[in-house]
């Protein structure tokens, strides 16, 4: 059997006296999608941020391929294959689609130079391909819908063909057409064999489309499971109660969990 | 950027005639165009600065600080030395650099805000400037070095300053077309013919102008062959700041440094995930202003043909005042380098405008800083529709 694409183990972060993520450990193989799941400062941004590269330091050791990598900038993660969609998408307002692709690598021309030319091309060539629709690629990002600004995030990842995909809330802000959009998107990159670490609040995208779910409960991995094993229930326990279903003797008492 | 020009024009017409005439001579149009081209290459360089969210209030004081290095080392030790003038101007330049990565680092790799670091600068370095001749005035400075002032003997002449016109015109022109040809290729829509051919022919006749007038002003110091004086035409400081101008437009459009300036302001996270070395790149633009501040320097103690520790004082504020008149942004992420030129040249006219009138300096601070607060009041409406 080929080696996963990301092995994480033992992984640990510290923020002063909170341990954001304590001793946990997760993979992830090529052509599948990983749900992570688990309350707001469960550690799951924490994680995905660890193997994103933003940690100047961090604890455990991450595989990429079989082969150990440190991953201590953005720069290193990028260069793994490993791209990151966050959030609230972290793009530049005030500039356009081709400005925040090239974001950090930017294509130059053989004097040093930025080649805005090529760059405005090839960011037209790749957001076709994702969103058909958009065209306004030289208005400054502020200007676009929600959908819109997903596509450039995206297409930043797509365009440096990472085999890697971290999408934090990737659905978050979005309406319920271009929420299916994203999840054909997802589908799609799935079969051309890249793996995807999804972290989610909303249970009905992860049964949508991840294989296999990790969930975490105040830093520490409560279990992986295989979505198809499961039931929503199930992974609802998971997360209110922090134990790993079968172990579960009676249904949780609402009342305990976390606010 | 056309509104602040409107309000250029509109406060040089007032003036021409509460004055009588006086503004618009070319004789008060030159000192006016060499007056401004110092703080317009500080507020250049403001632009930069306050685009990545910082500010630097120390720009006046090392204003003062590197023109009197550059004047004693030039006076005192490089007297007689073949091309002095130039080894002091690079001594000063020099200082500029290692003042910048000071700041720099402070603000960069320390965190501390802009503010106090360049705050504590404006003290420092005015200081600094007194105890480098302990607050003796230098001159006579070099006869070479006084070129860069302007004046009859800095100043192009007639030929010459048709030539910079003409380069001008055809620079505006092949600018226009290109924008407008790169935009047909990637885009749908695009600006009206029309437009751009106001844009073209505005911006010729004004450069045309500006020559005109620069060239009718007589130079009395250099004659011609029957004993009539030439025309003065382009200043000297005039043609620095259009290298600053050019050199500025070319890194915040054409560079890497440009484009992460403008990340960085528009989202600093955003620019750090991209991989942006954002200490490093604040550091980049406090170096940047300090060379700025020696450039100005040089203009300025050269047309006084003197080095005094009270020189620039007020030009970190009127610097400031010109790039957000100019359209920068104080939130951040938007402004640009001619529009800080055009706010600059609206801050100096006011100012040389009412030395006309005889207004006391006491009322010209006033208004000055009554006109800062209109300017900044727009910038909050307009960032206030655009979040909206």
């Amino acid at each position: 059997m080929t080696a996963p694409l990301v092995e994480m183990i033992g992984m640990h972060k510290r923020f002063g006296a909170v341990h954001a993520v304590d001793d946990v450990s997760c993979e992830l193989h090529a052509g599948e999608v990983v749900g992570l799941l688990g309350h707001n400062g469960a550690g799951k941004t924490t994680l995905m941020k660890m193997l994103a590269g933003v940690y100047p330091e961090y604890g455990g050791t991450i595989k990429v391929r079989g082969g150990k990598v440190v991953l201590v900038s953005p720069r290193d993660a990028q260069r793994a294959g490993i791209e990151t969609i966050y959030q609230h998408l972290a793009l530049a307002d005030n500039l356009d689609a081709a400005a925040n692709l090239f974001l950090g690598r930017e294509l130059r021309t053989r004097w040093g130079t930025l080649d805005t030319h090529r760059m405005a091309h090839e960011t037209g060539k790749i957001i076709q391909r994702i969103n058909p629709s958009f065209t306004h690629i030289h208005l400054p990002v502020r200007a676009l819908s929600g959908g819109q600004r997903q596509t450039v995030a995206i297409a930043r990842a797509l365009y440096f063909e990472a085999r890697i995909l971290i999408m934090d809330e990737p659905t978050a802000a979005l309406g319920p057409g271009e929420t299916r959009m994203v999840k054909q998107i997802i589908t799609g990159l799935k079969r051309e064999g890249i793996g995807i670490f999804l972290v989610s609040h909303e249970l009905r995208d992860v049964f949508d489309v991840c294989d296999r779910v990790v969930v975490l409960k105040n830093g520490k991995l409560v279990g992986t499971t295989r979505v198809s094993d499961v039931t929503e229930d199930d992974i609802l326990g998971m997360i209110i109660s922090g134990k790993r279903p079968g172990v579960r003797a009676e249904t949780p008492e609402p009342s305990t969990a976390p606010a | 950027m056309v509104s602040m020009l409107l309000a250029l024009l509109a406060i040089w017409i007032a003036l021409e005639l509460l004055t009588h005439g006086l503004f618009l001579s070319p004789r008060n149009l030159y000192n006016l165009s060499v007056q401004a081209s110092a703080i317009a290459v500080i507020s250049c360089g403001m632009v930069f600065v306050i685009v990545a969210r910082q500010i630097d209030l120390s720009v006046g004081s090392l204003l003062a600080f590197t023109g009197m290095l550059t004047t004693f080392v030039q006076v005192n030790w490089l007297d007689g030395t073949p091309a002095g003038w130039l080894i002091s101007i690079a001594i000063g330049i020099a200082a500029g650099v290692v003042v910048g990565l000071f700041q720099g680092w402070w603000v960069g790799y320390r965190g501390l805000p802009a503010l106090i670091v360049t705050l504590a600068g404006f003290l420092i370095y005015r200081g600094a400037a007194f105890l480098v001749a302990d607050g003796q005035t230098i001159a006579p400075l070099d006869e070479t070095y006084q070129v860069l002032g302007g004046g009859p003997a800095g100043s192009l002449g007639v030929r010459a300053s048709w030539a910079v016109g003409a380069v001008g015109c055809a620079w505006l022109g092949w600018q226009v077309w290109s924008t407008r040809r790169e935009r047909a290729k990637y885009t749908a829509d695009r600006a009206p013919a029309w437009l751009d051919v106001v844009k073209v022919v505005a911006g010729a006749a004004a450069i045309l102008g500006f020559v005109a007038v620069m060239v009718s002003y007589p130079n009395r110091v250099e004659l011609d062959a029957d004993g009539e004086p030439t025309g003065m035409g382009i200043g000297t400081p005039v043609l620095i700041l259009i290298g600053v101008v050019v050199v500025l437009s070319f890194l915040a459009h054409r560079t890497r440094f440009g484009r992460y300036v403008f990340a960085f302001g528009g989202n600093p996270e955003a620019a750090t995930l991209a991989g942006v070395h954002t200490r490093w790149l604040v550091v980049k633009i406090f170096v940047m202003m300090g060379i700025l501040s020696a450039i100005a320097a040089v203009i300025t103690t050269a047309r006084l043909n003197a080095g005094a520790n009270s020189i620039g004082q007020l030009a970190e504020l009127y610097a400031i005042s010109g790039a957000v008149i100019g359209g920068t942004s104080l939130a951040g992420g938007v402004g640009s380098v001619p529009g800080a030129v055009v706010g600059a040249l609206v801050i100096q006219s006011l100012d040389n405008g009412m030395v006309l009138l005889d207004v006391a300096n006491a009322r010209r601070q006033i208004l000055i800083g009554l006109v800062l607060i209109a300017a900044v009041w727009f910038d909050v409406a307009y960032t206030r529709r655009q979040t909206r």
